[in-house]
């Protein structure tokens, strides 16, 4: 079962670096998806069928989207001038994030042996209490509700700024009628340069 | 602890991906792919060796179960964070189709160049 | 001709009812069975968007308009406080207030099919919104692409 598991991340992280480095866009998006399909096969092994089957069918819609929205407006592939300095930083940070990460990691429980605290009330008392036989559902909309709720709240509100962002006809227009109509002067109306502010502050003296 | 590790190699990849890469589409793609190495690295905390998803049966004992099944806690996490991290994409694309708007490009140092 | 090639649009057209019910069941069995209401929502929202991607938008927003998919979405927000605000009913916020049978039946969960159901609307109209504002709207944004999809 561990040999599985390792096949499956070292087959993820090949896809990611193909996904890093394909000239073409294209073809970039489509090894991220084929990562997303690693780890949901991975997800179904280590015992998560429900993380399992959202991964799969978010994997399909974020392709979707990439491909739709993206790809298909603009597919050429950036070949000059390689920031040099960045890809130096940036790999040197990752070797001491490595080193870091592999000294946190001794402070985890083995792997194989979680720490189940709380998830064994949770498995003892869930079915009797809420009675949903699915665990992982008791807990999402009963024992932490709050927390589907606050995911509601992030959902709607990222799909609000989408559309705000993407909103074709602009606001101003209809602002600056209103200006116009109670007598506030717009944009056009200031003076922008030196010559005129010193007209406009002559004229405010004279008076 | 090596799997452990693994894991957290695919993470810097997607954060090198996100740093070094000067195309928006593949800075799209390496926030993707490091969400997806944390979503896994959730998950691997909570796995039980030869556990059982976390799913009571008619056919099954209480006891038997509470001690085969593994960590539910974490999915619950991770089941909204995949959800999460979809509509966060969805907002990535239509700032960077907006820039696009703008530029004409994807590409970060010319849509920087063009600014000042 | 809108849309795709014939065979994407009978394919389509026989695949629609098996994709719409599986997502059904898949979220009303969520408490039951591996699932739940985001992996139906979303599996509903992948129809409509096959739906339009094989057919043209003229179809997809005949069947559900944007303003019905906003509509949709606010309506299943709303649906899922408004469950949690009734747990005042019993007490606390969340309570889970409806009668329980036993175990393995569909009623046997209370207010977690319920909130199941409000879920996989909320993410199903929202997933589609957004869809639709990324490809259909967002490619003329200021004519952009604007022979290609207008007609």
């Amino acid at each position: 079962m561990l040999f599985l598991f390792y096949t499956l991340i070292v087959f993820c992280i090949i896809g990611s670096i193909i996904a890093i480095e394909a000239r073409n866009i294209l073809a970039s998006v489509i090894s991220a998806g084929v990562v997303g399909m690693g780890l949901s096969i991975l997800f179904l092994f280590l015992g998560a069928p429900d993380i399992a089957i959202t991964q799969v069918v978010v994997e399909i819609i974020v392709l979707i989207i990439l491909i739709r929205s993206t790809v298909s407006l603009d597919n050429t592939a950036i070949t000059k001038h390689r920031d040099t300095f960045a890809i130096l930083s940036s790999l040197i940070f990752f070797g001491l994030f490595l080193v870091f990460a592999f000294m946190a990691f001794q402070g985890l429980p083995k792997f194989g042996e979680p720490l189940m605290s709380v998830s064994s009330q949770y498995l003892q008392n869930s079915v009797s209490e809420t009675g949903a036989s699915n665990i992982v559902m008791g807990i999402l909309l009963d024992y932490r509700a709050y927390d589907t709720l606050g995911e509601a709240t992030v959902i709607f509100t990222a799909i609000l700024s989408a559309f705000v962002v993407l909103r074709a006809k602009g606001k101003k227009k209809r602002e600056e009628r209103d200006k116009i109509r109670v007598g506030i002067p717009g944009k056009d109306d200031l003076p922008e340069t030196v010559a005129e502010i010193d007209e406009e502050s002559e004229s405010v003296s004279n008076i | 602890m090596l799997i452990y590790f693994l894991n957290s190699i695919i993470f810097v990849l997607g954060l090198y991906c996100l740093i070094a890469k000067k195309h928006l589409v593949k800075k799209i793609i390496g926030m993707v792919i490091m969400e997806y190495a944390i979503n896994l690295f959730i998950i691997l905390i909570g796995y039980k060796d030869s556990g059982i998803p976390p799913i009571f049966l008619p056919n099954m004992e209480l006891a038997t179960f509470t001690q085969q099944s593994v960590d539910p806690l974490p999915q619950v996490l991770v089941l909204t964070s995949i959800v999460i991290g979809m509509s966060i994409l969805a907002l990535m694309v239509a700032i960077s189709l907006r820039l696009y708007e703008k530029y004409k490009t994807f590409d970060m140092s010319e849509i920087r160049r063009l600014h000042g | 001709m809108e849309g795709m090639t014939f065979i994407v649009k009978t394919i389509t057209r026989l695949l629609i009812a098996v994709i719409f019910s599986f997502g059904i069941y898949i979220t009303v069995y969520g408490h039951l069975t591996p699932g739940g209401g985001f992996a139906g929502g979303i599996m509903l929202a992948c129809g409509l968007i096959l739906l339009t991607l094989a057919f043209g938008k003229k179809t997809a927003l005949g069947k559900l308009s944007d303003f019905w998919a906003s509509l949709l979405d606010n309506l299943g927000a709303f649906t899922f406080w408004s469950i949690a605000m009734l747990g005042y009913v019993g007490g606390y916020f969340f309570f889970n207030f409806l009668e329980k049978s036993d175990p393995f039946q569909i009623f046997s969960s209370g207010t977690v099919l319920v909130n199941n159901l409000a879920i996989a609307i909320k993410v199903f109209a929202s997933i589609f919104a957004v869809f639709l504002a990324l490809t259909i709207f967002g490619r003329f944004v200021s004519g952009l692409i604007s022979t290609e999809d207008e007609e």
